[in-house]
């Protein structure tokens, strides 16, 4: 594919387009790390999950809802939903091996996916967004609203998020039953709650991140697989114990993967997730814990 | 009527029995201590109380018999300061005294004061990470952070392990006074089975999963092969 | 042990002689599906020798079967030099070609534990069908390359399906032996101490980096002989032949197979055939169970049986058939041994 000239402009509305690719991988990833540091699981039905929830949000739409009103319903769905699977699926196999989870929570996926074929069927669907698509002028480079409204949402969503980890007592109760799950139980913290907490967190987050992303892309079963991975990513690249870089981590991927797919030219769209996940396993070996994580030093 | 009774109970690890009927009792206000050799089943002893280990037999408190579930015992108002001290390493200072509050409503500043009361040194160190802190801080952390429950009953594992004799002396003359001033009930094992006894009011001594003596600490004192085995003159 | 040994044995030749005598029991196309099942359980062997004895999770060992597939399918149309390679020879160059790739991943994975080396792999499952597309002059984009048909040997009188039977099974019966004196041997030891503890590992003087490559190269290698014999049984190799999701079956086998039970893979390499190609059968008998009507024709179907079983087997049995098979047969073995 031949380039097109380069410009400032063009750059500068690639950077945007990036940081809004990657407050999608942000929120996800987030909501991976969250239940990773709790129990120590990938859930791999995240994406699904996530895609299931947007589509609740678009037949509640289908029957006249406004998006601002569905939105919170949804919420409230995605977060029951995620605290009746940790409580249903995982809990029964708390203490077994990582792969014995890992491979509950793939056929979990499979499962919500095949459910949403049948239920909502394989087509493509317009989800209409909160956001206009027009293009407004900041500092010269146009940029849509829509990305902006995706932008402002993820870091009002992660601010409370953190927020509420930092200042609440519940918050800091699910902090002290990921790190420490005895001693929580000493000091009274229901542990098996909060791990059904986490999930139902994850759950509202991949929510919030299907909603935001069906309008840009359409909505269908497999919407979020890719998704998915760059979020794995994302989150792989921040560390996957720390929350915060599982938010820087997904702003960098999603602005480099879109800078590289786009300015070189032999990595085009067909090569973007093999390069970004070359680019992932150079930094895992030079810095195995991600950019953010430690690297936890066990005793034996 | 005491405050904690121990009717026979009885403890294992898969199918390994460590703890064959003990019964034990705690009074209101009371510092009663559990000594033995390793293995004897001290630290079994307390976690049976805490619900941390499968157990048979009944265990009392307030008249109520406890279920088998750590956060159920919390809520009664037991703190366990396990092995290991059992802080959360990641979390500060602070964020650990607030957790020690967990099971709590109202208002929690005035006994963090308190507790910094007891030790100045934690709230020197209040926005440090736990896990920088030396031992014997931790130790202090480990107290301090039972202190914020306001509990009943302080179950004790092993304080003065691997600490300097100050710090230890430290730590015993703060759990005398929380004693005295709050009425709080203490159970603690030790190896240390001269310390113990001179802050213990009275002592059992376990032998591989057993009661053989139990007694005043000047009975213990007193007692011919528990100064051999544990007393060492 | 000498009586385990001998169980061990005694289950060996009685499963060589089913295997030998099957195909005259059973149609044409059932010995066809019965040599995928084949295929599906050689991979399974060398996830096995990766995941259940290293403690290595790949979720992308459907890439190097895609691989072994590709070299077949390179070989056999466009040749070595210009000269094309008769289907049977390149049967172990796959599995070489396989071995190295797996290698080549191995060494970065020695950094990398449980799950980041999960999600790397995975990611290798994504990005392999994305090359066939980059590179579509010599991988053939997303239509593919055709092979020529299989046809059995000159002079050897059986249908092509019984020709892959026999070829698919005989190949995975010598594998199986290769791997069940692998684990129980020197190496067998060490990956398994390496699972347990790599520390431990390590301060008896095993070296991690050597094994656990090791372990991966061979993986790989089982991989890449069973996708080339299902390029050859296939007749073309496109990245749908391979699908990502093959990457996620292989895992699922291996699990209800049970991680370190060799003989129990045949039972997730037979799960894994049959819920993807028969999974409207599943549908239909749960239409039995009262107040489901499931329409077995839907698509989405097989995804949902598949993974409600997934869950059902995880939930219910989480050692897998191996596991089962141990407890009804660990009793019985150790009774007769203290006996004798």
């Amino acid at each position: 594919m031949p380039l097109a000239a380069f410009t400032w402009t063009e750059f500068a509305q690639q950077i945007a387009a990036g940081v809004r690719e990657g407050a999608i991988y942000a929120g996800l990833a987030l909501a991976i790390v969250i239940i990773y540091r709790s129990t120590r699981v990938i859930n791999f039905a995240q994406g699904e999950m996530a895609t299931f929830t947007t589509f609740i949000a678009w037949s509640l739409m289908n029957r006249g809802l406004s998006f601002w009103v569905a939105f919170p319903i949804v919420l409230a769905i995605a977060f029951a939903g995620g605290v009746t699977i940790e409580r249903v699926l995982i809990r029964p196999v708390e203490n077994a091996p990582v792969l014995t989870i890992v491979i509950i929570t793939l056929g979990l996926a499979l499962l919500l996916n095949g459910l949403m074929s049948i239920i909502w069927g394989g087509a493509n669907r317009q989800f209409r967004g909160p956001f206009s698509t027009r293009t407004i002028d900041v500092g010269g480079v146009p940029i849509s609203v829509q990305d902006i409204g995706i932008v402002v949402v993820s870091i009002a969503l992660v601010a409370l998020l953190a927020l509420f980890f930092r200042f609440t007592k519940l918050g800091l109760a699910l902090r002290a039953a990921a790190v420490n799950p005895d001693s929580s139980r000493l000091a009274g913290v229901r542990v098996g709650w909060m791990l059904a907490l986490g999930w139902g967190i994850a759950a509202v987050l991949g929510a919030v991140a299907g909603m935001m992303i069906a309008p840009v892309v359409f909505l269908d079963p497999n919407m979020m697989q890719t998704i998915l991975l760059y979020a794995f990513a994302a989150a792989v690249l921040g560390g996957l114990d720390s929350p915060a870089g599982a938010v820087v981590g997904g702003i960098l991927l999603g602005v480099t993967i879109t800078l590289l797919g786009r300015y070189v030219g032999f990595i085009g769209s067909t090569l973007k997730l093999p390069v970004a996940l070359l680019l992932i396993l150079i930094l895992l070996l030079i810095r195995p814990g991600g950019l953010f994580g430690r690297v936890a030093v066990r005793r034996v | 009527m005491s405050l904690l009774e121990l009717e026979s109970v009885g403890a294992r690890y898969g199918p390994v029995k460590v703890l064959h009927e003990v019964s034990l009792t705690v009074g209101e206000g009371e510092l009663v201590a559990v000594l033995g050799a390793n293995g004897a089943g001290k630290t079994t002893t307390l976690r049976a109380v805490s619900g941390t280990v499968r157990r048979s037999g009944d265990v009392v408190f307030e008249g109520h018999k406890l279920p088998r579930r750590p956060e159920a015992t919390a809520r009664a108002g037991i703190a366990h300061v396990p092995e290991g001290r059992g802080t959360f390493s990641e979390l500060s200072v602070w964020e650990n005294l607030r957790l020690g509050a967990y099971t709590r409503r109202g208002k929690i500043r005035d006994d963090a004061k308190r507790v910094y009361a007891f030790f100045p040194r934690l709230e020197e160190r209040r926005d440090q990470q736990a896990g920088t802190l030396s031992g014997g801080e931790q130790q202090m952390l480990a107290l301090g952070r039972a202190m914020m429950a306001r509990p009943k009953l302080l179950l004790l594992d092993e304080p003065s392990l691997g600490l300097a004799p100050l710090v230890v002396k430290e730590i015993f003359e703060a759990l005398a006074r929380m004693k005295e001033k709050d009425g709080i009930s203490v159970l603690v094992v030790e190896q240390n089975a001269n310390l113990a006894l001179a802050h213990a009011g009275r002592a059992y001594v376990l032998e591989v999963g057993r009661v053989v003596v139990a007694g005043t600490s000047d009975e213990l004192r007193a007692n011919e092969s528990v100064r051999r085995s544990y007393l060492g003159y | 042990m000498r009586l385990r040994l001998s169980v061990e044995l005694l289950g060996f030749v009685a499963l060589t002689a089913i295997v030998a005598e099957l195909p005259r029991f059973v149609g044409d196309y059932r010995a066809r599906e019965l040599a995928i099942v084949g295929m599906y359980f050689i991979a399974l062997l060398g996830l096995s020798i990766l995941t259940g004895y290293s403690g290595q999770i790949s979720l992308g060992h459907g890439a190097f079967m895609a691989i072994g597939g590709y070299t077949t399918a390179i070989l056999t149309v466009n040749g070595f030099y210009g000269h094309p390679v008769r289907d049977l020879w390149t049967i172990p160059i796959a599995g070489v070609v396989a071995g190295i790739a797996g290698l080549l991943v191995g060494v970065p994975a020695l950094r990398l534990s449980g799950l980041y080396l999960a999600l790397i792999t995975f990611g290798i499952a994504v990005s392999f069908p994305q090359l066939p597309k980059k590179f579509d002059h010599f991988l053939g984009g997303t239509t593919g390359k055709i092979l020529n048909l299989a046809k059995p040997p000159y002079g050897l009188d059986t249908t092509t399906n019984d020709w892959i039977y026999y070829l698919t099974w005989g190949i995975a019966l010598v594998l199986l032996l290769c791997a069940w004196l692998l684990v129980r041997g020197k190496t067998g030891r060490a990956l398994k101490a390496i699972r347990d503890s790599e520390v431990a590992a390590a301060s008896s003087g095993i070296s991690l980096a050597r094994y656990k490559t090791l372990a991966f190269g061979i993986s790989a290698f089982y991989a890449g002989i069973a996708g080339s014999l299902y390029a050859i049984a296939n007749a073309y190799v496109n990245p749908d032949v391979f699908p990502i999701i093959l990457s996620v079956y292989l895992v699922v086998g291996l699990a209800v197979g049970g991680l370190d039970s060799l003989p129990g893979l045949i039972a997730g390499a037979a799960l894994i055939y049959f819920l993807q190609n028969h999974a409207d059968t599943v549908a239909k008998w749960l239409n039995h169970l009262p107040a489901l009507s499931l329409d077995p024709k839907q698509p989405g179907i097989s995804s949902v049986v598949f993974g409600a079983v997934l869950i059902v087997v995880m939930l219910l049995v989480p050692t897998g058939v191996g596991g089962l098979l141990r407890r009804v047969l660990h009793p019985l073995t150790t009774r007769l041994y203290t006996r004798s």
